[in-house]
């Protein structure tokens, strides 16, 4: 099981869970369990063609998966999964 | 060189060994560009300034709103309507005398970014947009300049620098905006008061270590701030061997295109004036305006147009969200004056169709009505 980490913004489509335990051996399967456990994720996460929006980041502890093997990383029981979107928020 | 009175009032910094007088003197020489004097740009802008950083450039636009004090602490009770940078400014001033501040009363775009940014050292970025935040970006990364960057949302903050040599930039990080819709923003997400004091001095700490040379910059490093689990955790950040920074590609656009923000449809052309026989033909034809007297009460009490309604020019800003940006306004007051400022507040608010009645009331008694006093 890893943990996947819950963004602010993404929260109010995964029933205001800041965390959640999922099974898979990627980060693909991770987060696909996730994405079927709360459907309303898919769309902020992923675009019409399923792939990773470009302004989400997904992280295995402290790295971009984009610098590992992007969805097919693996992964080992207890590693954390961040999902990192921008947010633009600062001067209003 | 430090003069008497700045060695006072730095003692406490000159007698740090990182710091010291060499460490005084590189504050002293710095140049650093807030944008933004909000939630982020107050608490930078008010320790820069205290902590003696010789030039300081602020832009913004905006008026302050009294929603804004909740944690835009540069600005008081006091500073309701006024603009931000004078707002901003005279709090800086107060703060610490010594130090240049140069206004910057402009909307960056990619017009006038190349021009503001050229003549400064640093760069923050304490805006609230993607559209901003992409522009600053790119016009940091043709100028060679570091960006050091926060933002925030809710409970939850990022920091890190960007566009500094050899280091990521923001496109590295996101080369895209998110389609609008998607992400809540600020405004309708909201924002805990205390957070941007936390996140804001975290980047006023990247700017002053930047100038000293001092510790280890937050370069290829991105900062999480969660306020509610009280944890900071971070993330490593890569240049990206794709993006336009590493394969120089990077120019000017237009940004609110680039993040997918529909162009507003140009409003029939129309002068910002009106002659007072224009408005009383408006008001004989029952055309849907709505006519604002922005003088006082009791000027409002001497003599008025019937179908007017009384917002005083002060009141204004305050009242902005209550009237309709897509109605079409004329604004008047006794000569002309106060009325042209009103148009302007409603412009900035985004209002398109706004005018200013020539002459004022003063003008309307010529002109159309001799019942109404001149005073
Ligand atoms: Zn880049």
């Amino acid at each position: 099981m890893a943990k996947i980490l819950i963004p602010t913004p993404l929260r109010q489509y995964a029933e205001k869970n800041n965390s959640v335990e999922v099974s898979g051996s990627t980060v693909g399967e991770a987060l696909a369990n996730l994405t079927t456990q709360f459907p309303d994720l898919r769309k902020n996460l992923y675009n019409d063609e399923g792939k990773l929006r470009s302004f989400v980041n997904v992280y295995v502890n402290d790295e971009d998966i984009r610098y590992l093997q992007k969805d097919a990383t693996a992964i080992a029981d207890g590693d954390t999964i961040s999902i990192v979107p921008s947010i633009a928020g600062g001067r209003s | 060189m430090l003069t008497q009175e700045e060695i006072s009032r730095y003692s406490r910094h000159l007698i740090m060994p990182e710091v010291g007088v060499a460490g005084q003197e590189k504050l002293k020489a710095a140049k650093v560009l807030l944008i933004g004097t909000g939630g982020l740009g107050a608490p930078v802008a008010m320790y820069l300034a205290a902590a003696g950083v010789g030039t300081i450039g602020l832009v913004d636009f905006d008026v302050v709103d009294v929603s804004n004090l909740q944690r835009q602490v540069i600005h008081g009770t006091k500073d309701i309507g006024k603009k931000k940078i004078d707002s901003a400014e005279e709090t800086m001033r107060d703060i610490n005398p010594l130090i240049k501040i140069i206004k910057h009363e402009v909307a960056l775009s990619s017009a006038n970014a190349l021009e503001i940014l050229k003549d400064y050292d640093i760069i923050a970025d304490g805006t609230d947009n993607f559209p901003t935040r992409f522009l600053i970006n790119d016009a940091c990364v043709l100028l060679n300049k570091p960006n050091v960057y926060a933002s925030i949302f809710r409970f939850e903050g990022q920091a890190t620098i960007f566009a500094a040599e050899g280091g990521p930039c923001y496109r590295c990080l996101y080369p895209e905006p998110p389609p609008p819709g998607l992400v809540p923003s600020c405004a309708e997400g909201g924002v805990l008061g205390i957070l941007p004091g936390v996140v804001g001095l975290l980047q006023a700490t990247e700017v002053v270590k930047l100038i000293l040379g001092a510790g280890e910059p937050l370069i290829g490093r991105l900062l999480l701030y969660d306020a509610l689990a009280m944890k900071f955790r971070e993330l490593k950040l890569r240049k990206n061997p794709e993006c336009l920074c590493a394969t120089g590609q990077v120019k000017l656009i237009d940004y609110e295109q680039f993040c997918g923000i529909p162009k507003q449809p140009e409003p029939p052309p129309m002068s910002a004036e009106i002659s007072p026989k224009e408005v009383k033909a408006l008001i004989d034809a029952k055309e849907n305006f709505v006519l604002i007297d922005v003088r006082e009460p009791h000027e409002f009490q001497i003599g008025r147009i019937p179908t007017s309604t009384l917002i005083p020019l002060g009141d204004l800003p305050k009242k902005v969200a209550e009237l309709d940006p897509s109605a079409h306004y004329v604004l008047h007051c006794k000569m002309g004056g106060r009325s042209a400022k009103g148009c302007d507040v409603l412009r900035q608010a985004g209002f398109k169709n706004v005018r200013n009645m020539t002459g004022g009331i003063s003008a309307w008694s010529d002109q159309v009505d001799p019942s109404v006093p001149k005073y």
